[in-house]
């Protein structure tokens, strides 16, 4: 098992926290938390299998976060002494001052953790593998791709993220983790000498909270991947536009990720709901009052949410508010059964304890509600690819989620997808161009006709998912089973071959 | 230590090794609000050095956010030599270029916005005022130093009856920010009708267009396009310079100089993005990217200039777009609109087609009937799908060049001033429901 980076723990976690606690106690704040945060990030890219850039980052800071005289304050510092903690808990407490609203702040209870620790489920530490090695691993699967006729050209990214969080707050948390994540893509461009015809397609192994395990195998079969690849390619500079009209669906789970991460995803965020991301990121058509009666889908619609699935990328120990990682339902039977919380949402909306969504980018950034792991579970039973297909007479079948565009209430969408085959009389008959499908998301969701089981389930996700003023990024998985939606609208956005 | 000090620790540290080290000293105070509740503010200082090991093959990056001492800046340039990647490829001259400037301390740290209140009408956004100093420096002898203060208000306006209309602002200080509200817009946006997806004559106001050309200069990277990977290339090899690619005389070009709009006069290349870490500390004067719609220039560092034999055009933190002297305001360009969609805002715009440049969007936060000389009612949000290239192909008229914020602004957006445009035919291919 992987243990804290002894390197973070020399940090003067201990002298920061009760700096910035005992500063906090005096001047009477009603919540108070430290969090010291190290991120490191390396980052490899590649063209043709040659490096074009490498970057290996650290960040260290440390945050305090007050409620105080009726507000909310938080300030942020580099240095890791006693004497910047103590400054950084004065500025908080004046932003809290100056801000101050019509109520006191608000804040779900939470049970003590005293001095937990938790270390994410990865075999082999990233940052411990030579670059030379990673940069073989990226160059080789560039090269293979590269042999194949139609490709003119090959980029490969590589990213792998350690992060080290330690919060501590005035009830008495105390909480020590280190989480690891890793993603490699490669994208293939392909020409067709002949036609003149281009297309790009994208690996889809996702991002992980796996190590450099991952590169080998685990988790991802990435030899069988990059074989297929140029033959996919092939076939999609060979596509034929696509019709515009209206088809049933399957949707295999490499796509369907991030459907569910922006219909439900986001449209289940307890902040949207109260209006708080309004100015930015959006709302959402779910109201705090909608749960238990909002009909989101089809009676197939089962979504649940979690922090602690092995190796979500969204999976931790404790929040950013200090509240154990749990899993709960989102949507059972069709129907809006939950949403995700902060403990200030929490409060807001009367829900006894918070969801511990809780996250922040990094030290200097303020947390706020931020997704979970979001799945659609597979049926029990349940069919699987072929036989889904099987059961379409005149339908696209759709693989690799590619550009997603939605409204500001989560209602109104378009997606598209790396590959899109023609489905005719339960059978594959070529590649598409230019798919793109409408919806709007409770009609798209009640027109769930087929999940599969759990021998079609499989984990994606996103890790660079957008929300907050600053900007913050944050990183979740999305498992599903392979789905059907019946008689979805489909356009032809005009890209792609011919 | 202060930034030169931590700058020549690391120079001192080098033992032999060609380094270029950046130093940034940031601060950022942001408010962010809805009705009366404030949901979050803050006061943060940050500071990043960014070390960078050259020599022959790739240059190796090594980056720290947060407190330094010189066993933390040696660990650093050691991380950074060992990401250097072994190579014999020509690489340019160093840059030796002495600032007067260098000696001087970081900007002041920003200070906490105020809550912007409206007596009329629910008024929620973001605040925000930021500080950054950067000073670079090399063991050849390159010593540069630009600090800069930034600062944006984005505010919606949400009436009783649920008319929303959305301002955006950008510049130097808050305190300069005169809100204005819209009062013509949130009068018309009392009535709201439901329009079919067609092809309109639209009126894009300076944060849409902001966001479209944002995206097309992301697109421009000359190696990129000579590759076959973006919408600059040509079928076959080679890339479009040359090429008309709008009817309209417009010119979009990035000026270090430009009043109200300055940024560094200087590349300033910390690993990521296009500009070459051998070009830090070059001198940037204006390029114009297309002059009276011709593309002329795409962003080019020194390294792919000298392969091609162009001439250098890096990458440059601000970008305007002018058309011809004289202008109208928007409000005079609606004045002489007879039928057209006025489109305030847009979002989430993404890719389709990377290679085309081929993108998706909605609108948000205020679409209008423009008729007969004035804004009518509101209208529901549409999709668009289309490439900014084919944007500025179907331009009839281009307004007078203002300071615009982009709705997708980021953390670390390029400023921009923009005017608004008249486009023919924009293809709204779907209606929105993100009322």
């Amino acid at each position: 098992m992987p243990s804290v980076d002894p390197a973070f723990l020399a940090l003067p976690l201990a002298t920061v926290a009760d700096a910035v606690l005992s500063r906090a106690r005096v001047l009477g704040a009603r919540y108070a938390c430290c969090r010291v945060q190290r991120t490191r990030t390396a980052r490899l890219e590649l063209v043709d299998g040659t490096v074009r850039g490498t970057g290996d980052s650290t960040a260290t800071r440390l945050g305090v976060r007050l409620a105080y005289r009726g507000g909310w304050g938080f300030a942020a510092v580099p240095e890791l002494t006693g004497p910047a903690a103590v400054a950084a808990v004065d500025r908080a407490a004046a932003v809290a001052e100056a801000c101050a609203g019509v109520g006191p702040p608000e804040l779900a209870d939470e049970p003590v953790h005293q001095d937990a620790t938790w270390v994410s489920a990865y075999r082999v530490n990233p940052f411990e593998v030579p670059e030379a090695e990673r940069v073989a691993v990226l160059a080789d699967w560039s090269t293979r791709l590269g042999r194949a006729p139609c490709v003119r050209s090959v980029l490969a990214y590589y990213t792998a993220v350690q992060e080290n969080t330690f919060y501590a707050d005035l009830a008495g948390t105390v909480a020590t983790q280190q989480r690891v994540r890793v993603h490699p893509v490669l994208f293939a461009f392909g020409e067709d000498a002949r036609t003149g015809a281009t297309a790009v397609l994208r690996t889809l192994g996702p991002p992980t909270a796996r190590g450099w395990e991952y590169l080998g195998g685990d988790g991802w079969d990435w030899d069988a991947e990059l074989a297929a690849l140029p033959g996919e390619l092939a076939g999609k500079l060979r596509a034929e536009p696509v019709e515009p009209g209206t088809y049933d669906l399957v949707l295999d789970p490499s796509h369907l990720w991030l459907t569910l991460h922006e219909t439900v995803g986001h449209a289940t965020e307890a902040d949207r709901a109260l209006g708080h991301e309004l100015s930015y990121a959006g709302g959402t058509f779910v109201a705090p009052d909608s749960v238990g009666s909002l009909r989101f889908g089809s009676p197939l619609m089962h979504v649940t949410a979690d922090r602690t699935a092995t190796h979500g990328l969204a999976t931790v120990g404790y929040d950013d508010e200090g509240v154990a990682a749990g899993s709960w339902d989102l949507v059972r039977d069709g129907v809006l059964v939950g949403l995700q919380h902060d403990r200030r949402t929490a409060a807001r909306t009367g829900v006894s304890r918070s969801t511990g969504c809780a996250y922040a980018e990094s030290a200097g950034h303020v947390p706020l509600p931020r997704m979970p792991n979001v799945a659609l579970r597979p049926v029990p039973g349940g069919p699987d690819t072929g036989a889904l297909i099987a059961g379409v007479d005149d339908g696209i079948y759709l693989v690799g989620s590619d550009s997603f565009s939605i409204d500001i209430r989560r209602h109104a969408f378009q997606f598209t997808a790396q590959r899109c085959y023609r489905i005719r009389h339960g059978r594959l008959a070529g590649q598409l161009a230019g798919v793109a499908y409408l919806g709007e998301t409770t009609a798209f969701w009640a027109a769930l006709t087929g999940v599969g089981g759990p021998g079609s389930y499989r984990e994606f996700g996103a890790d660079q998912c957008g929300k907050g003023q600053p900007v913050q990024l944050s990183a979740a998985s999305h498992g599903a089973a392979v789905t059907r939606f019946d008689r979805i609208r489909v356009v032809n956005t005009g890209a792609g071959p011919p | 230590m202060t930034p030169q000090e931590v700058a020549e620790t690391a120079l001192a540290a080098a033992a032999g090794t060609e380094l270029v080290v950046v130093v940034d000293e940031l601060s950022s105070a942001y408010l962010r609000w809805i009705g009366d509740e404030v949901t979050s503010a803050a006061d943060t200082d940050d500071r990043q050095l960014t070390v960078i090991a050259l020599g022959g093959g790739t240059p190796g990056v090594a980056a720290a956010r947060g407190a330094l001492d010189p066993a933390g800046i040696r660990a650093l340039i050691a991380a950074a030599r060992r990401a250097r990647r072994p190579g014999s490829a020509a690489t340019p001259p160093p840059v030796t270029a002495v600032d007067p400037e260098w000696g001087r301390p970081p900007v002041p740290p920003a200070a906490v916005p105020a809550r912007p209140r409206s007596h009329d009408h629910f008024l929620f956004g973001y605040a925000q005022q930021c500080a950054r100093t950067t000073y670079v420096a090399s063991s050849a002898g390159l010593r540069r130093r630009y600090g800069e203060s930034t600062a944006l208000l984005d505010q919606t306006l949400r009436s009783a009856g649920g008319a929303v209309t959305w301002t955006g602002w950008c510049g130097t200080d808050l305190a300069e920010a005169g809100y204005q509200p819209p009062g013509d817009r949130m009068e018309a946006a009392r009535t709201r009708i439901a329009l079919p997806p067609a092809a309109y004559e639209v009126l894009l106001s300076p944060s849409c267009v902001a966001d479209l050309m944002l995206r097309l200069y992301a697109a421009a990277d000359a190696r990129d396009a000579a590759e076959g990977r973006t919408v600059f290339a040509l079928p076959g090899g080679g890339t479009r310079l040359g090429e008309r690619v709008s009817p309209a005389e417009l010119t979009l070009y990035s000026d270090p100089a430009e009043p109200g709009l300055s940024c560094a006069p200087f590349v300033v290349a910390r690993g990521t993005g296009t500009s070459s870490v051998y070009d830090n500390g070059l001198p940037l004067t204006r390029t114009n990217w297309i002059t009276d719609g011709v593309l002329t220039a795409l962003v080019r560092d020194r390294g792919t200039a000298g392969a091609t034999g162009e001439p250098a055009t890096p990458e440059i933190g601000n970008l305007v777009l002018t058309g011809p002297a004289g202008g109208s305001s928007l409000a005079e360009m609606v004045g002489r609109t007879r039928y057209a969609l006025l489109v305030t805002a847009l979002w989430y715009v993404r890719d389709v087609d990377r290679r085309t440049l081929r993108l998706t969007g909605l609108t948000r936060d205020g679409v209008y009937l423009v008729e007969d000389g004035r804004i009518r009612c509101a209208v529901n949000d549409f999709r668009f799908t289309a490439s900014p290239v084919d944007v500025l192909g179907q331009v009839r008229e281009v307004g007078r060049t203002e300071p615009a914020l982009p709705r997708e602004y980021g953390e670390h957006a390029i400023r921009t001033a923009m005017p608004a445009l008249r486009v023919a035919d924009f293809v709204l291919s779907a209606v929105g429901d993100a009322r």
